[in-house]
C-alpha cells in the first residue's frame, strides 16, 4: 500500500498544472477544462484521505464536488456561448466591458 | 519495488503527462481528449483507493456527460483562432505556479500523516456505505445539491437561448 504522502503530492502537482492552465491559456474553453482538472486533483485528495482515515465522509464530499462541478461546467459553457455570440471571440482578454 | 508501487508510479506519470497536455496542446479538441485521459486515470486511482462507486460516477459524470458537453460546445463554436503566445506572461505564470507547487509539496512532509491505511472491511466504499452516509448524515446537502442542479439547468437554458429581436 502506498503512503498517503504520494497521493497528496500527486494531486498537488496536478492542481498546480491546472492553475498554470488557467493563468496562461487564452481560450475560455481550455480555461474551464483546467478548472475541471483542479477540481479533480482535490477529489483525489479527498478519496485518499477517506481511505487512509477509514471514513466515508470524504467520498460523500467528492460526490457533492462532482454535482457542483457539473453545474459549474454547464453554466460556464452557456456563458461562453453567449459571450461568443456577442463578440466572436474566446479570448478572455476581450472581455473587458466592466474594465474601468 | 513491488507491483502496486510500480503501477502507482506509471499511473502517476501518465496523469501528469496528460494534465500537461491539457494545458499545452494548441488544438482545443486535443486538449479535451487529454482531459478525458486524465479523468479516466483519476477514476482508476479512485477504484484502487476502495472507492469503486465514486470511480464509476467519475467515468459516467465527468468522462461521459461533462466531456460530451465540452465537445458539443467546441463543435458548436468551432474556435479555429490560434492563441498568440506571450513570453513574459508565460514566464510570470510559470514562476507563480512553481511557487504554489513549492508551497504545497513541503506541507505534506510537515506532520506525521497516517502512514498505514485503516484496515478496511469488505464493505468500505461500497454503494451501500456511500448511500448510508449520503441519505443519513448528508441528506440536507443532498437535497440542496438537487436544487442547485435544477438552477443550473434553468440558468444554462436562459443564458444560451438566442435572443429574439423584437418582431
Amino acid at each position: 500500500m502506498m503512503p498517503l504522502n504520494y497521493y497528496l503530492i500527486l494531486s498537488a502537482v496536478v492542481f498546480a498544472i491546472g492553475v498554470l492552465g488557467v493563468l496562461i491559456r487564452r481560450n475560455l474553453i481550455v480555461v474551464l477544462m483546467s478548472v475541471e482538472l483542479m477540481l479533480n486533483a482535490v477529489n483525489l485528495t479527498f478519496i485518499a484521505f477517506s481511505r487512509y482515515l477509514g471514513s466515508m465522509v470524504g467520498q460523500v464530499a467528492v460526490f457533492f464536488v462532482m454535482a457542483v462541478a457539473a453545474a459549474e461546467a454547464v453554466v460556464g459553457l452557456a456563458i461562453i456561448i453567449s459571450v461568443f455570440r456577442q463578440r466572436q471571440s474566446l479570448d478572455p482578454q476581450d472581455m473587458q466591458i466592466l474594465k474601468w | 519495488m513491488d507491483l502496486a508501487t510500480l503501477i502507482f508510479f506509471v499511473l502517476a506519470g501518465l496523469l501528469i503527462i496528460s494534465s500537461l497536455l491539457v494545458v499545452f496542446l494548441r488544438d482545443v479538441v486535443h486538449c479535451a481528449l487529454a482531459l478525458v485521459a486524465a479523468l479516466l486515470i483519476i477514476a482508476i486511482f479512485f477504484v484502487s483507493l476502495h472507492a469503486p462507486m465514486v470511480g464509476i460516477l467519475q467515468i459516467m459524470v465527468y468522462a461521459g456527460a461533462v466531456m460530451v458537453l465540452f465537445l458539443f460546445v467546441i463543435m458548436f463554436l468551432n474556435p479555429t483562432v490560434l492563441e498568440r503566445p506571450r513570453a513574459l506572461w508565460w514566464s510570470a505564470a510559470g514562476i507563480l505556479v512553481l511557487l504554489l507547487g513549492g508551497l504545497l509539496v513541503p506541507l505534506f512532509f510537515n506532520n506525521e500523516p497516517p502512514g498505514d491505511p485503516v484496515a478496511s472491511t469488505e464493505l468500505f466504499g461500497s454503494p451501500e456505505m456511500l448511500a448510508k452516509s449520503l441519505f443519513g448524515d448528508f441528506v440536507l446537502p443532498f437535497e440542496i445539491a438537487s436544487v442547485l442542479l435544477l438552477v443550473a439547468i434553468v440558468g444554462a437554458v436562459v443564458l444560451a437561448k438566442r435572443e429574439r429581436s423584437a418582431p
